[in-house]
């Protein structure tokens, strides 16, 4: 077996699991964290189901909830998440002009989504109908509020890779943290579904 | 990465399909909400329904997961994510709403 | 300014406060003022507080874990002291301080001793284990360290600012909400838990992706060491249990500082559902502690009876299961808090169920040391200490999973003595087992035997005095956590269980003699072979301690027992005609400062100094976005580094196979003839 170890000197990344698969292993470690977050969505989405009901004589989800906002709010995600994948097209393409394009296209949707969310929750807000009105409205406010929380980390996110395009250009690294990007922002439209689903439309019925 | 037009053009295809499938699994539901076209029950049975598939509409076509290119480690981290989420939430709202029952919290 | 944080935040309400402080406060200065005396500032920030080496990472948890080892024991004596003498009586302790004792020793001991002392043992051993250079994410791992000893950091500043509190290391509502717990004492374990919290998720990350895509070539997954297993089997839990923690504690925090309802009386509240989420966490949490520590008794079972270990595969099935259901059994937590009785049923049958896998492993480890040459090494003796006292923890735990009977025994004494039967056979006994194998690798010199015997010794024996009488206490009646009773017969038990208490207190003493003789000794016990103990799996391989690179050229694996396998065919400590240059990365201050910063935040979400919550999230925000764009966070070591490291080794090897032939050690370092299994 002495023969081996020289063998190796030759092409240090041939043999070894060592080393440039650092790509798939952030890849792999990313979609963990994204499973992480899952389980703790998962749970916010269990504590509201347990206290849909708890509106402690406030206002429910009937009175609060509008339709057609939860509408805009829901094609302004879908949007932005094609948006993305054009963007992710252009990365894998090199076309840096293309990503950044895209890039800023979609930070636009995000912010528009974000828009419609804030003023909803400040008019519940100013209608009395805030998180510490009762446990239904808390558990509404965190659950919906965690998600354009990670909406926010997910758009500065966006101009932080703006800024790496721009200044190194579609490098590896900086094509990599940009499809871990792609994955958390595909990852929180799927989250939104679940939203739209078991928080607005039943609430709306 | 290959910058390659066939592989892009694939892709265009592969979002753009998602993107309309997304849409809707999206419409129909909010449609079915907005003109009360169904009693209660089967509204919130097509609600879910729906909102499940295009959650494998958006895994397949957005997140690009299938069975035979993505590495088994992360099919597995997805699948065990989605056993214990079933577990975690299926047992809590037993938990919870027995409970309620039995106590009225 | 300085938000709620006024003079009368220092601990002058009591002398057992202010005493608390002072040996708080005078212990840090005294460590900072040796620390400067000997000049070793730049050493420390340089080698060690900046390293990104799985290795030195692995060591600053172990030493973390043993000072809070000995912080969270002195909550035990005082408690155990305190119930001794209160019979009729108000003994030495108000209850206000009693109650914040019984709730920091059990955070502590959970978070800031077993966490940290397992995530270290994990992180020294691992990634040898495995064949491999380093953990996957080095970067991320030193910042899990750094959030781990924030969260640490907090507990101990509540005992000089503040108070810390008092509503059980698992904070039930209403009384942990704002109402019934207005102080900052809830607000400072809310933060230290979540800080920590998180850093516990990074490093089930940072274990999964290592193990999974890391391992030498020729090691399968079914070649892997069972320490390497368990430790796999853990990580996923952490990953995955981690969030229900985050999720409770962030709902708590939210109805205590924004006024929100989710476990308040009133409002639609519903104070369950905290209990249902946290012990979601929970019931993993415990076998996230308790599993590497079953890696580390098959480890030392199979080494120090030099045989192979007995039953592997059914020893994996039995890890993989156990990870399973322990995702299934968390209501046995509450069985008394109003469920039906199906649900009760269902959550009784898994709970029994679970104690099954783990009978399996017992008697692997039995059938292992059958027929086997024992070695009677420390590691040994807690190792056969663990076998025979868990198991009856583990019967009544048996008994425990039956509803109708923890309808009688829940919250006594009983279940006290269950979970600590639990966790310290268990969960110390194989932490300190670990300690004492991988002390020469982590270090290069072992550590004195017979101070360790003795340390084992007033181990068992304190802890059969300090908790047996607990289980015939909790069929008498005692409920758990009381500062003072009335029952005369009662007090005869306490007294006992107070001397075992400070029997234990000898185990530790002798723990800390056996550091300072080992250490003054060292040059004697030194380890030059790296292989002191004629190991089995990889990790001997290496040098002790190991080059920072582990390994200069990436083991092959031919077997499973890697290493014996190598040294039975002749081809473990192989010299490559040419070195490589080898990649690692490099040191980086952002891992502390990120602590520190958490730490600065925590301690202003505490005391609601807004400017300061903003400040020092916006900081960790600015450190991580510089630390990401990083692209240059790699050096190379040139192969003639690595040439003249691997030359020390070789001289090193060669003196140890010298004094070996002239003075044979009890462990030789020659393979043991094969042994019939």
């Amino acid at each position: 077996m002495t023969g081996d170890a020289s063998a190796a000197a030759a092409s240090p990344d041939a043999h070894d699991r060592e080393s440039p698969d650092v790509h798939e292993q952030r890849a792999f470690g990313f979609w963990l964290y994204l499973m992480s977050d899952a389980i703790i969505f998962a749970l916010l989405f269990a504590t509201y189901a347990v206290m849909v009901a708890n509106t402690a004589g406030g206002p429910a989800g009937k009175t609060l909830f509008s339709l057609p906002n939860a509408f805009a709010e829901t094609l302004l995600l879908l949007f932005s998440s094609l948006t993305f994948g054009l963007a992710t097209i252009a990365a894998k393409s090199a076309n840096r002009a293309g990503v950044l394009a895209w890039l800023l296209v979609t930070f636009a949707l995000g912010l528009g989504f974000l828009g419609l969310e804030i003023r909803e929750f400040s008019g519940l807000v100013q209608a009395g109908a805030g998180p510490d009105r009762s446990g239904f409205l808390s558990a509404f406010f965190t659950l919906v509020g965690t998600h354009g929380l990670h909406v926010t980390f997910g758009l500065i996110w966006i101009l932080i890779m703006t800024g790496q395009v721009v200044i190194k250009g579609l490098s590896v690294p900086v094509t990599s943290r940009l499809l871990r990007l792609g994955l958390f922002w595909h990852f929180l439209d799927i989250v939104w579904i679940g939203i739209f689903s078991f928080v607005y439309l039943p609430g709306g019925l | 990465m290959h910058p390659s037009t066939t592989a892009s053009k694939h892709g265009l295809k592969l979002y753009l399909t998602g993107f309309a499938l997304a849409l809707t699994l999206t419409a129909i539901p909010f449609a079915l909400v907005a003109m009360g076209l169904l009693p209660k029950v089967p509204t919130l049975i097509v609600i879910a329904v729906a909102a499940v598939i295009q959650v494998l509409v958006h895994l397949r076509y957005f997140l690009h997961l299938d069975l035979s290119t993505t590495p088994r480690e992360t099919i597995l981290a997805i699948v065990f994510a989605a056993v214990l989420i079933f577990i975690m939430v299926g047992g809590s709202i037993w938990i919870m709403f027995v409970l309620q029952q039995r106590l009225l919290v | 300014m300085l938000g709620n944080l006024t003079i009368d935040a220092l601990p002058f309400y009591s002398w057992v406060a202010i005493s608390g402080a002072v040996i708080t406060v005078g212990g840090a200065l005294a460590v900072m003022g040796g620390i400067t005396w000997f000049g070793l500032w730049r050493i420390l920030w340089r080698e060690w507080l900046t390293s990104v080496d799985h290795k030195r990472i692995g060591i600053m948890y172990v030493t973390l874990a043993l000072i809070m080892l000995v912080r969270g024991f002195v909550d035990a004596i005082m408690m155990r002291g305190q119930q001794a003498v209160a019979l009729n009586s108000d003994g030495y302790l108000p209850p206000g301080h009693f109650d914040q004792i019984f709730s920091s020793h059990g955070t502590i001991m959970i978070f800031f001793m077993a966490m940290p002392f397992m995530t270290g043992l994990l992180n020294i051993i691992v990634p040898q284990q495995i064949g491999s250079r380093d953990v996957a994410f080095p970067f991320m791992n030193s910042v899990s360290l750094w959030l781990t000893t924030a969260g640490a950091g907090l507990v101990m500043i509540s005992l000089v600012v503040g108070r810390f509190s008092t509503a059980g290391w698992t904070a039930y509502p209403p009384y942990s909400g704002i109402e019934y717990s207005p102080g900052v004492g809830v607000d400072y374990w809310i933060w230290a838990v979540l800080i920590s919290g998180f850093g516990s998720t990074m490093t089930g990350i940072n274990f999964v992706v290592t193990i999974i895509m890391r391992r030498a070539r020729g090691m399968t997954l079914m070649r892997m060491p069972l320490f390497t297993w368990t430790a796999l089997c853990t990580s996923i839990l952490m990953i995955f249990a981690f969030p229900a923690l985050t999720v409770a504690c962030a709902l708590l925090g939210l109805d205590r500082m924004l006024g929100m309802h989710f476990f308040t009386n009133d409002a639609g509240g519903n104070m369950m559902n905290y209990i249902n989420l946290l012990w979601i966490w929970g019931h993993p949490e415990v076998y996230i502690l308790i599993l590497p520590a079953f890696g580390i008794f098959s480890e030392v079972a199979a080494t120090f009876s030099g045989k192979p270990l007995f039953g592997y595969k059914s020893l994996v099935y039995a890890t993989v299961a156990i990870a399973f259901l322990s995702f299934t059994v968390w209501l046995h937590h509450f069985f008394t808090m109003g469920s039906s009785a199906n649900v009760n049923t269902f959550f009784g049958i898994a709970t029994m169920i679970i104690a099954v896998p783990t009978g399996v492993k017992v008697f692997d480890w039995l059938f292992t040391m059958y027929r086997g040459r024992i070695r009677f090494h420390p590691s040994m003796m807690w190792t056969i200490g663990f076998i025979v006292t868990f198991v009856i923890g583990g019967m009544t735990g048996v008994l425990l999973a039956l509803p109708p009977a923890d309808y009688l025994m829940h919250n006594t004494t009983f279940l006290v003595a269950h979970f600590h039967n639990m966790i310290i056979p268990g969960v110390l006994f194989g932490y300190l087992a670990g300690y004492m194998y991988w002390f020469p690798k982590a270090l290069g010199f072992t550590l004195n035997e017979r101070w360790g015997r003795r340390s084992f010794w007033c181990w068992l024996i304190g802890f059969y005095l300090a908790f047996m009488p607990l289980y015939a206490l909790g069929f008498m009646g005692m409920p758990r956590r009381m500062e003072h009773y009335s029952v005369a017969e009662w007090q005869p038990y306490l007294i006992v269980a107070a001397l075992g208490a400070c029997l234990v207190l000898l185990g530790i003493a002798c723990l800390i003699i056996q550091l300072v003789v080992s250490a003054s000794e060292w040059q004697e016990a030194r380890d030059d072979s790296g292989d002191p103990w004629n190991g089995r799996t990889l990790e001997w391989l290496t040098s002790s301690p190991p080059a920072p690179y582990n390994f200069a050229v990436l083991p092959e694996v031919g077997d499973i027992d890697a290493f014996f396998d190598m040294k039975r065919r002749g081809a473990a400590y192989q010299r490559p005609a040419r070195y490589q240059d080898i990649t690692m990365p490099r040191n980086t201050g952002a891992g502390p400062i990120l602590g520190g910063l958490a730490f600065a935040l925590g301690f202003a979400g505490v005391w609601h100094i807004w400017w300061l919550v903003i400040a020092s999230a916006l900081g960790m925000w600015a450190a991580i976005i510089f630390r990401a764009s990083n692209d240059d966070a790699e050096f190379r070591l040139p192969a003639g580094e690595v040439e003249k490291i691997e030359n020390q080794r070789f001289e090193a090897l060669a003196k140890a196979s010298r004094t070996e032939t002239e003075n044979p050690a009890p462990y030789s370092t020659q393979p043991l003839p094969e042994s019939p299994t």
